[in-house]
């Protein structure tokens, strides 16, 4: 083991508002702007894909503060299952990488503990389905610590990895968990979707003083796209409009963000318009921009890798239908996974998943069939 | 076939079950003489593994033992009181009582300071206590008032202490010892010295995440102490019915254990004072193993008077002989009582005056928290996030909306 990091307590983290609040990322933005006067062309393309990305955010915030460290099987000196930590034990050490024995109640309990001191450790599940050996500490620990303790203590932490079905992983490593997670008071949920997004939520991730579960998906490491120059960060509560229209509101996160746009591609072809909207939040819902674009559509089409039954779609579906029931124009169609295990055989997988598909015949529901369709 | 093997499995079982329980009745050690104001004591051998045991010749000064036997008696009289709020239906839900194994976190807190964090189980009112917390903190924590540990929203089994490195009461079982491993992660990680302590009782040595803690401890060198109150039951069951070997401080495996009479507080202070040498400096002599800093596990054979809760009244699994039998022979505050009296370094009067002290606090204590506001209801949204986040919680109607805070 290396010898403990010297960590300067001061230099802990500056105000996790930046990330926040919109209107307190709006001047950082502007700074933004300024600053690439200055930068050269090189720097202004900066694509990559999701993974590093993911991986140039870990760095930055590792090396802006002292308290933040990863922990989870394989991070450090095989790179992350995933490569999201890709080399950086080098450069911070065993202690900042820390490679645990596979036992993710152990070391998720341990993180939690470490959070409560003031460290900022970041929890990797290999897999997110390995995550329910776990599922203890991150309700009864992470979530509610900082009410039973009457505001004493906080949970810094967050708990990343990837989830989601990808190429014929069987059942096990492609769960959703998302839907297990939403009823934990406590925490917040946060699913990546973009190159972009992924690097900027990341960033906020770490600095928040709330346990923060941070979704990404197995099939989205490879994507392609840019990062934002600069120190950049998202706030972590706002949904992102992907595509403005007038049409209907397709509701969506992670990867089924791509699904839908495939389909949105489609349906433009075919005359409509419709907006889509990347939750971006799972918990709490962006009830102020999703709200705003139903009274706009005054319909609503979810789009998710949840399962049906519970799923984040039942939870946005309910709240959509409760308080913005006399908006609507058409009741809320929710297309989900079908409520079986995912199975290996890649026709099964494909059946089980939203297909680009059933996002242009939902579309047509609602919306009724346009001549020349 | 398989059922005469499951015959004989509990033919084996009912057998045992007439023996005697786990609980020792070892008896108060033996006084070897004063000097001055220094009382010498020889406390009950330690049993070790893979570590040699500390001396089993103790020291304490009257100003000591007088501290301790009011440290002893508050916790004693706390609990006595909290039962007694209870039947009055004054303290609703869980309520575990810790009377009989107050010498262990009285024996702690001797050896230990408060830089050292501090993780137990949901038997915690006198962890709160002696992590600096006051009698009213408990008393109205478990009455659910403001003035509470908690403000009247953890109960029994979540108070904490955050300026005195007191992380708590948790209520699932076994699950606060990973916990106790990333404090101790954190001393590594500050280089700011102090060891973490992680607490659990005989029933939870069985879960599997003690191991998994037990493991990373000790792979990275943790400056962390394992403390196994053993009361011999996990509610119900006695130790050898959960557990195929009791004898827990063995069960680090490679890392080295002790056990030690956790009815007397010195040699409990002994057991940590050595324990705590280990696992932050150099270690001392140790037989296996380099001497190098490293964790420990610590079990403390002790002993609890009340049922595992309010709702258990403790008679059905165990015999009440047992009880009274410990009672009479290893009672911690009788112990102390005697070390005192007995070698003329306090008069029995001094000791009543002092009940009569404690009495008074913890009197004054419950009073004040009957008279101590309930939670306001806003309080019903505090606390779920570190801020609003900018945004409101929905509330069960549709059309009621909550500042998060």
């Amino acid at each position: 083991m290396a010898a403990a990091v010297p960590v300067q307590r001061g230099a802990a983290v500056g105000s996790s508002r930046i990330a926040r609040s919109g209107a307190q990322a709006r001047p950082a933005a502007a700074v933004r702007v300024s600053q690439r006067s200055v930068v050269t062309k090189a720097q202004q393309k900066r694509e990559m894909m999701m993974w590093e990305a993911l991986r140039e955010g870990l760095d930055e915030e590792m090396e802006r503060d002292p308290t933040v460290c990863l922990m989870g099987e394989d991070v450090g000196h095989y790179g992350g299952s995933y490569k999201v930590s890709n080399g950086l034990y080098k450069k911070y050490g065993d202690m900042r990488l820390l490679d645990t024995p596979i036992c993710e109640n152990g070391f998720l309990g341990m993180g939690v503990g470490a959070a409560m001191t003031g460290l900022r450790p970041i929890v990797e599940g290999m897999n997110m389905g390995f995550l329910l050996l776990a599922f203890n500490q991150i309700s009864n620990n992470c979530g509610m610590l900082h009410y039973t303790s009457g505001g004493q203590f906080k949970v810094p932490m967050v708990i990343r990895g990837p989830g989601g079905v990808g190429r014929q992983l069987g059942a096990e490593h492609s769960q959703r968990l998302e839907s297990y997670f939403q009823s934990i008071p406590g925490v917040q949920l946060v699913a990546v979707s973009t190159v972009a997004n992924a690097k900027a939520l990341l960033k906020s991730a770490i600095r928040s003083d709330n346990p923060i579960i941070f979704f990404e998906h197995v099939l989205l490491y490879n994507v392609k796209g840019e990062v934002h120059p600069g120190d950049y960060c998202q706030c972590l509560e706002r949904a992102e409009m992907v595509r403005e229209g007038t049409d209907v509101t397709i509701f969506c996160y992670s990867r089924m963000r791509y699904v839908v746009m495939q389909a949105v591609a489609e349906l433009e072809k075919q005359g409509y318009n419709p907006e889509v909207i990347d939750l971006i939040s799972l918990k709490p819902f962006d009830m102020e921009t999703i709200s705003k674009s139903i009274k706009k559509t005054r319909k609503a089409i979810i789009v998710e890798e949840c399962m049906k039954t519970g799923g984040i779609g039942a939870s946005l579906s309910a709240v959509i239908h409760e308080s913005l029931f006399n908006e609507l124009d058409h009741e809320v169609l929710r297309l989900s996974s079908q409520d079986v295990p995912t199975s290996y055989a890649y026709d099964l997988e494909a059946a089980t998943i939203v297909q680009p598909e059933k996002v242009i015949e939902a579309v047509h529901k609602v919306c009724g069939v346009r001549a020349g369709v | 076939m398989l059922a005469l093997a499951g015959g004989a499995l509990r033919a084996s079982l009912g057998a045992r079950a007439l023996a005697a329980g786990g609980a020792s009745l070892r008896g108060y050690g033996t006084t070897l003489g004063v000097e001055g104001d220094v009382l010498t004591a020889e406390v009950n051998p330690f049993k070790t593994h893979r570590i040699d045991p500390p001396s089993t010749t103790v020291s304490a000064t009257k100003a000591e033992l007088l501290q301790y036997f009011r440290d002893l008696y508050r916790l004693r009289r706390m609990e006595i009181s909290a039962d007694m709020l209870y039947k009055a239906k004054a303290i609703r839900g869980f309520c575990h009582l810790y009377d009989g194994q107050e010498a262990v976190i009285v024996g702690l807190e001797a050896a230990l300071n408060h830089k050292d964090s501090i993780i137990t189980s949901y038997r915690d009112h006198a962890t709160h206590v002696m992590r600096g917390g006051t009698v009213l903190e408990v008393i109205a924590e478990l009455m659910g008032r403001t003035k509470g540990a908690s403000k009247g929203k953890g109960g029994s089994m979540h108070m904490y202490r955050r300026q005195t490195n007191f992380f708590g009461g948790q209520g699932i079982v076994g699950a606060q010892v990973p916990l106790g491993a990333g404090l101790a992660l954190a001393h590594q990680y500050k280089g700011e010295g102090g060891v973490a302590v992680a607490m659990y009782g005989d029933g939870a040595a069985n879960q599997g995440q003690i191991f998994e803690s037990f493991n990373m401890a000790a792979l990275w060198d943790l400056p962390c102490i394992f403390v196994c109150e053993n009361n011999h039951y996990g509610m119900g069951t006695a130790e050898w019915r959960a557990a195929k070997s009791p004898a827990f401080y063995t069960r680090g495996d490679y890392m080295p254990g002790m056990n030690c009479d956790g009815m007397d507080v010195l040699a409990v202070r002994q057991a940590f004072a050595y324990a705590k040498e280990y696992a932050v400096a150099n270690g001392p002599i140790v037989l296996e193993m380099d001497t190098y800093r490293c964790p420990i596990v610590l079990e403390m054979d002790t002993y609890r008077y009340h049922g595992h809760s309010m709702s258990d009244p403790g008679s059905t699994y165990r015999t009440r002989d047992e009880i009274s039998s410990i009672r009479q022979q290893r009672d911690p505050i009788e112990h102390v009582r005697k070390l005192l009296v007995d070698n003329g370094l306090a008069e029995a009067s001094e000791l009543k005056a002092i009940e009569k002290e404690v009495k008074a606090e913890i009197d004054g204590a419950i009073e004040e928290a009957k008279a101590a506001a309930h939670p306001e209801a806003k309080e019903l949204w505090t606390n779920i996030y570190q801020d609003d986040l900018g945004m409101t919680l929905r509330g069960i109607e549709s059309n009621h909306k909550h500042k998060y805070a």
